[in-house]
């Protein structure tokens, strides 16, 4: 059986050809993605933006393996994934893709340590190796003090920071984020918004969907979209000044 | 008037639109009140076909019967007793002894009566088969030959003689086989051990009883009689008499208690009726007992389907709350809803507790008349109605309170029902195989309903695992003769099969509100890696763990109510019964949770996690 774990690294990682989605039948149809190509660079952070209704979430969902794509192609770590079984998409996402969601998604009745420990143990580590590395993660998004809570305890910002702590579980590839602070108020926006910016510079490879200019840039490479297409690409250069601050406006 | 027209509106919606849910609780309610309906109706069921015989036999009022030993003269106690104010006739004395019978290769004993070929004017037993007594030949009663499985033309053995079966007999003198019983023996409530009376059970060396064990009763000629009690050297007379008020027929008894073995032994007809209600009271203990395990059956798993419904009913009441419904309109809303089922619900419980009440009171031999006139009275139908009713009100005043009390805004943001956190159970989940995480974790979000299940299960195994020990001990108790296959096998089967149909009913409901309920958190699991039969295995986990548990309790919990019913020790099922019974109860869960588990793991994720979003 091919294991995910041995997925080489390439670039580039995550790769989409003539990616399609369709909705419903008929008068009724929903044409949610019409011919995406997009090629994600190891290491690179891309922001997506648009409308709503655009096809964002979509583009994330086909990417990720949550959903197939009506026609198109799936690459990551040059293994092609669209047509991939239910079952080996789930082992895939296990290791390869972690997910940021707007609604945080966290499980109600697991504290914040819990919640981040579970795609380990999913995975098949031991309890004691999950746990070390959900300790280490939370107190990477500086959480450390708040392990043993519910999130119903938590602020948003700190929820959201839990699922991101929670999306880097088993070092994945490609962590996937759609409008991770669309629920939150500025200054958890900019907790946020530290911590991706953490993540870009130690390299990890990015695709975040986001409302918000500030969240766009801090990223490498910039994609518009309407009506399910991407209208315009920009590259950004904020590599050599590279800071945070300055750049989404937030600290003058 | 508009706002009765809005409720009865509101709450036809409600139910079209869960039209599931509502099935399985009208099937709930219905399995309830079927079984009430048919412990009702066969108490005194066989009140009627024992009136019929009593008047088709000339049946006595009162029976008494005297033991004739060397000496004594009991004719002379007897006439007098044929004489004494309020007898308004007689017949007999006839002569009688107790021996040894030898038919179809079966051993038992029988009172053996003489009588002659006229017609008596009290208690002519009348023959439903074959023709009256001759020399030579005897006629056995009727329930006594179906035990031995003999028909006219048959022979048996009377003792040391030989005999033809001339044919059979019914009588209302007599509660049927093994309870017959003259003097000294006794039977009914009335001559329990009259205080006044010297201990009546002191040996008597002068007199021999004859053999112990189960009595039949059979006619033989008076000749034929004499002769035998000759040989067994044990006479006996019996004198049938008639009153002229047959209710009064116990203080006639209570003015004549016997004061000594050579003093008439008395027994009323109503002491043969209820001989004969003893022979189904059992059933009525069984379908009694199963009624209320049916109802708590039912209880748990209309309380799941109850709650299951709450989070929606709770952001529907926040709705009707914020568009001006005051709390009294919500809680009529629910109740005419379910009200409506459970009229339903009663009106098919009690059609099919009548339809099967004459295929459970069939066996009454050693009666006329047909079974099938089972009495079905309007206090039974009542009856029937208000505890169906009670479960309608139960089912409403819980959401109904609850309603009343959250905040409108809270209601509409449905954070009214968060999931539970049961810590040690996610503790010890961590060590775990992902399917069994999972299914820990479901079961650990719903702890009561969890509990409910495993309830359900018990209360179903625990009946089961009664009947059986019933079963096994009336199998080893039967008089000889006895037939097995008798009713109470139907009694305990039809139990089983109601029990184990609302079991399923109960389990499917449960699944259908956890797999319902876990969508988000399975849709998350599968969005973090865990596989779609991982998922579906943790769902069916969820409920075969708590099945597991419940069927062991309910193990433990059918042996003690088996031993609370019985008098006499129990006798516990083979082990290889109990085990399938578990195993069996574990399949069945496995089966039914197997369909909702996978639907549910099958939905697609994105759409699920897209639809919570808002
Ligand atoms: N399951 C679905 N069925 C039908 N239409 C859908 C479904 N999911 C998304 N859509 C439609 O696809 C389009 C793109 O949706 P989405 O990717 O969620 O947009 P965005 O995330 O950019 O707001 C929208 O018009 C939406 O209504
Ligand atoms: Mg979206």
């Amino acid at each position: 059986m091919d294991t995910v774990e041995s997925l080489p690294i390439v670039s580039p990682i995550l790769r989409a050809s003539g990616l399609r989605m369709r909705y419903g039948q008929g008068s009724g149809i929903v044409h949610a993605l019409d011919g995406v190509d997009l090629d994600v660079a190891t290491g690179e952070t891309v922001a997506v933006m648009g409308a709503s209704g655009s096809g964002k979430s979509t583009l994330l969902h086909l990417l990720g393996g949550l959903e197939r794509p009506s026609a198109g192609e799936v690459w990551l770590a040059g293994r092609r994934i669209d047509g991939l079984g239910e079952t080996a998409l789930a082992r895939l996402r296990r290791t390869a893709i972690g997910f940021v969601f707007q609604a945080f998604h966290l499980m109600d009745e697991l504290t914040a340590a819990e919640n981040v420990e579970l795609p380990a143990l999913l995975a098949g580590q031991s309890p004691r190796a999950a746990r070390r590395r959900a300790a280490e993660l939370l107190e990477r998004v500086g959480l450390s003090h708040r392990a043993e809570h519910l999130p119903s305890a938590l602020s948003g910002g700190e929820r959201q920071r839990v699922a991101i702590a929670r999306a880097l579980s088993n070092e994945p590839l490609v962590v996937l984020a759609d409008e991770p602070t669309g629920n939150l108020d500025s200054a958890a926006t900019l907790d946020v918004l530290r911590l991706l910016d953490s993540l870009r510079t130690a390299g990890q490879t990015l695709v975040i969907v986001t409302h918000d200019a500030r969240v766009a840039a801090t990223a490498d490479r910039l994609i518009s979209m309407r009506d399910g297409g991407f209208v315009e690409e920009t590259r950004l250069t904020h590599g050599s000044t590279g800071r945070l601050g300055e750049l989404a406006g937030l600290e003058g | 008037m508009g706002r009765v027209l809005l409720v009865c509106r509101l709450a036809v919606r409600d139910l079209r639109r869960r039209p599931a849910e509502a099935v399985l609780l009208l099937l709930a309610i219905t399995a309830a009140t079927a079984t009430l309906t048919l412990g009702l109706v066969l108490q005194g069921a066989s009140a009627q076909p024992y009136q019929t015989t009593r008047v088709a036999t000339g049946g006595p009022d009162v029976v008494a019967s005297v033991v004739a030993s060397p000496g004594g003269d009991q004719l002379a106690a007897l006439e007098a007793l044929a004489g004494a104010p309020g007898v308004a006739g007689h017949s007999g004395p006839f002569p009688h002894t107790r021996l040894v019978v030898k038919a179809r290769g079966v051993t038992t004993v029988a009172w053996t009566q003489g009588r002659g070929a006229a017609s008596a004017p009290v208690d002519q037993p009348k023959v439903t088969e074959g023709g009256w007594v001759r020399d030579g030949g005897a006629v056995l009663e009727a329930s006594f030959a179906q035990a031995l499985g003999v028909r006219a033309g048959d022979r048996i053995t009377l003792g040391d003689r030989s005999f033809q079966v001339a044919g059979v007999a019914v009588t209302a003198a007599m509660p049927p086989y093994p309870k017959i019983c003259f003097s000294p023996c006794m039977f009914g409530e009335h001559q329990m051990a009259p205080p006044t009376a010297p201990p009546v059970s002191a040996p008597r060396e002068d007199v021999n009883f004859g053999p112990p064990g189960p009595n039949g009763l059979l006619w033989v000629t008076d000749a034929d009689a004499r002769d035998l009690a000759a040989r067994t050297r044990f006479l006996g007379y019996v004198m049938n008499l008639k009153l002229a008020d047959p209710a009064s027929a116990p203080a006639f008894i209570d003015a004549h208690l016997p004061t000594s073995l050579d003093t008439p032994f008395l027994a009323s007809w109503q002491d043969v009726l209820y001989g004969h209600n003893k022979m189904i009271e059992w059933k009525q203990v069984a379908m009694l007992v199963s009624s209320w395990l049916l109802g708590m059956i039912a209880l748990a798993g209309i309380v799941v389907l109850v709650a299951g419904r709450m989070a929606d009913q709770l952001r529907r009441v926040g709705l009707l709350k914020a568009v001006g419904g005051t709390p009294g309109l919500v809680a009529a809303v629910l109740l005419a809803e379910y009200v409506a089922v459970a009229l339903l619900a009663s009106a098919a419980g009690l059609a099919i507790g009548r339809l099967a009440a004459p295929l459970l009171s069939e066996p009454a031999t050693g009666l006329l008349g047909s079974a099938g006139a089972v009495p079905f009275t309007w206090s039974t139908v009542a009856l029937v109605t208000a505890v169906a009713l009670g479960i309608a009100g139960v089912a409403t005043f819980l959401p109904a309170v609850r309603a009343a009390r959250t905040s409108t805004v809270l209601a509409l943001a449905d954070a009214a029902r968060p999931p539970r956190r049961t810590a040690w159970l996610i503790g010890i989940s961590t060590r775990l195989p992902v399917p069994l995480l999972l299914g820990l974790r479901v079961a650990a979000r719903r702890p009561r309903r969890t509990v409910l299940g495993m309830a359900g299960i018990a209360v179903a195994v625990a009946g089961i695992v009664a009947a059986m020990a019933a079963n096994a001990h009336r199998f080893e108790e039967k008089a000889p003769g006895a037939d097995p296959r008798t009713a109470l096998s139907q009694v305990l089967l039809l139990m089983t099969v109601m029990l184990v149909a609302q079991a399923a009913v109960n389990a499917i409901c449960i699944t259908w509100s956890t797999a319902l309920d876990a969508r988000r958190s399975s849709a998350l699991a599968r969005a973090l890696g865990a596989t779609p039969a991982q998922v579906s295995a943790g769902l069916s986990t969820a409920q075969i763990l708590p099945a597991l548990a419940g069927a062991l309790l309910g193990l433990a919990t059918g042996i003690g109510l088996a031993e609370l019913l019985d008098d006499d020790p129990v006798t516990v099922p083979p082990l290889w019964q109990l085990t399938a019974v578990v195993l069996g109860c574990v399949i069945v869960i496995a089966g039914l949770t197997a369909i909702p588990a996978r639907l549910s793991a099958r939905h697609p994720v994105g759409e699920i996690l897209r639809t919570e979003l808002t």
